[in-house]
């Protein structure tokens, strides 16, 4: 019966404090641009990036749209081919030790240089989007499933064993639902990821997008409008990210129950 | 029960004939022989590392033999499937499965449909006092009752042979107390076979028919105390004027075991 409102509670105390701390940081910004100290057009007040992007609203939702399409889509990729591969690692030591090195060097890649190449080598539609997309948030999640496959307890392994389970049926029962919690945890950081790899390849190279209108608005020097596309991005990321943790909340309800012990 | 003539593969139940199993450090068992009858209980005892689990790595399959035989019923237990339950040290539940679908995971294994294996994990939950807990996860159990829900998953595959692997080991003394009892009560209605590994002199006298002790490692087998099921192993066993004896027994040979 208390609950309710301890869930609340609680939800309170840990939303609150970021709230305030981003409450400070905004005014402080809103006092020293209103003051005169820097130019509007160096750094606009939190007011004026606000009204501006307001007014400019659709079009920066008709930017916005082709971001959230490369997101999800390169996203959604990204987890399937992160599971093919996870297991298929899984499933065979000598592939394990022989691609694991290469994904680590695929992370080093640095972003910067690969956008403009995806761009060059797949034109300026969606496809370079997805890929790189793809390609930022493939290797958290990768090595959030191998981690979690290796997590599995050896004893649980064992008594499966015990009961006659061959390895494909130890792998579906025990290793891939223990791999759960750490594949969702690398989830929720790879898709902070996510939309900045959009950015980042519209950036380099495309017809609509967060990126194109940041890139056009930095060319006319409409800072203001770069911080309002900035602020759109951010809270696309974070719709993006508690997606992702109601999802987790949905499809591993027993891990609730950790924090919450008692029925 | 092997006596001297009795050649291997004349034994009802399970018949363990000179195991040994080396591992890269050296040997871990050395000639191993016993055997567990129909409805009987008998204990391993010894010390860590004397490789208790080891014998029971070699049953269940997860250890390959070495030398030696494994004999159920007379014929030789090989494959996947094994005519034994084993109930492991930890509980081993899966976190994310309720208690009623970690009970049926044995069954759903050996090819029973779901619903089928729930039904016949459902009606041993209230005997095994687990009313009403079918459908919590297990964080959401006490760890007697944890242990219960691991015993149910062994015993509702209907195998012809436990494999307990010191079942009662990360309890708290009441609560071992309590589940010895418990086990004691039931056992009668089912009369299992039990193989039980345990490092607990007391409890083994209290559970067992025969209590066989496990040297150091290498483990050998040094000696073997029956325990009359004349002795009452309720609340009264702790008074029986036999039970010290035994436990007496079973303690000096185990620290002659333990010397090298």
């Amino acid at each position: 019966m208390s609950r309710a409102p301890r869930h609340l509670r609680e939800a309170f105390t840990t939303v609150l404090p970021p709230v305030l701390a981003l409450a400070v940081l905004l005014a402080v910004w809103q006092t020293v641009a209103s003051a005169g100290v820097v130019g509007a057009g160096i750094l606009p007040a939190p007011s004026r990036i606000v009204e501006q992007g307001v007014d400019q609203g659709d079009v920066l939702l008709r930017h916005t749209l082709p971001t959230l399409t490369a997101t999800s889509l390169g996203f959604c990729l990204s987890i399937a081919v992160a599971f093919v591969v996870a297991i298929t690692l899984d499933f065979s030591r000598v592939l394990h030790s022989a691609v694991l090195p290469l994904l680590i060097i695929g992370q080093t890649l640095p972003l910067i240089a690969l956008a403009p190449l995806v761009v060059l080598w797949f034109g300026f539609g969606l496809l370079p989007k997805v890929l790189l997309v793809a390609f930022v948030t493939f290797f958290p999640m990768v090595v959030g499933l191998l981690r979690g496959f290796t997590s599995t307890d050896p004893e649980a392994e064992h008594l499966l064993r015990s009961m006659g389970a061959g390895r494909r049926r130890v792998f579906t029962l025990l290793r891939l639902p223990s791999a759960m919690p750490s594949f969702f945890s690398s989830l929720r950081i790879s898709i902070t990821y996510a939309v900045v790899g959009a950015v980042f390849a519209e950036y380099a190279g495309a017809v609509a997008g967060l990126g194109v209108y940041m890139q056009s608005a930095k060319n006319i020097f409409r800072t203001d409008l770069v911080l309002a596309a900035v602020t759109v991005s951010s809270a696309l990321t974070l719709v993006l990210y508690l997606l992702v943790v109601v999802v987790e909340r949905v499809a591993l309800p027993w891990l609730q129950t950790e924090r919450d012990p008692v029925p | 029960m092997a006596a001297d003539g009795e050649g291997p593969g004349t034994v009802t139940g399970l018949e363990l004939c000179n195991l040994r199993k080396s591992f890269t450090d050296g040997p871990v068992l050395d000639d191993i022989s016993l055997t567990v009858g129909p409805s009987e209980i008998v204990s391993l005892i010894g010390p860590s590392g004397s490789g208790k689990s080891t014998i029971l790595g070699l049953l269940t399959g997860s250890i390959p033999v070495e030398s030696g035989r494994v004999l159920f019923n007379g014929e030789s237990v090989t494959g996947r499937v094994r005519p034994f339950a084993y109930m492991p040290q930890r509980d081993a539940l899966l976190p994310w499965r309720r208690a009623i679908d970690n009970a049926a995971i044995g069954l759903e294994v050996a090819g029973t449909p779901r619903r089928e294996a729930r039904a016949r994990a459902d009606e041993l939950f209230e005997p095994f006092g687990l009313a009403g807990t079918q459908q919590r996860y297990p964080r959401q159990l006490s760890g007697g009752m944890r242990q219960r829900v691991s015993l149910l998953r062994a015993v509702v595959q209907g195998k012809p042979l436990l494999l307990l692997d010191e079942p009662f080991g990360a309890l708290d003394a009441i609560t071992r107390d309590d589940l010895q009892t418990w086990l004691l009560r039931i056992w009668p209605l089912h009369r299992w076979s039990i193989l039980l590994i345990t490092h607990d002199i007391r409890e083994a006298v209290r559970l067992s028919d025969r209590v066989h002790v496990l040297s150091a490692r290498p483990g050998r087998l040094i000696g073997e105390v029956r325990v009359s099921r004349d002795i009452p192993r309720d609340e009264r066993f702790r008074t029986d004027p036999r039970t010290p004896r035994l436990e007496a027994r079973l303690h000096e040979m185990l620290r002659a075991g333990h010397r090298p």
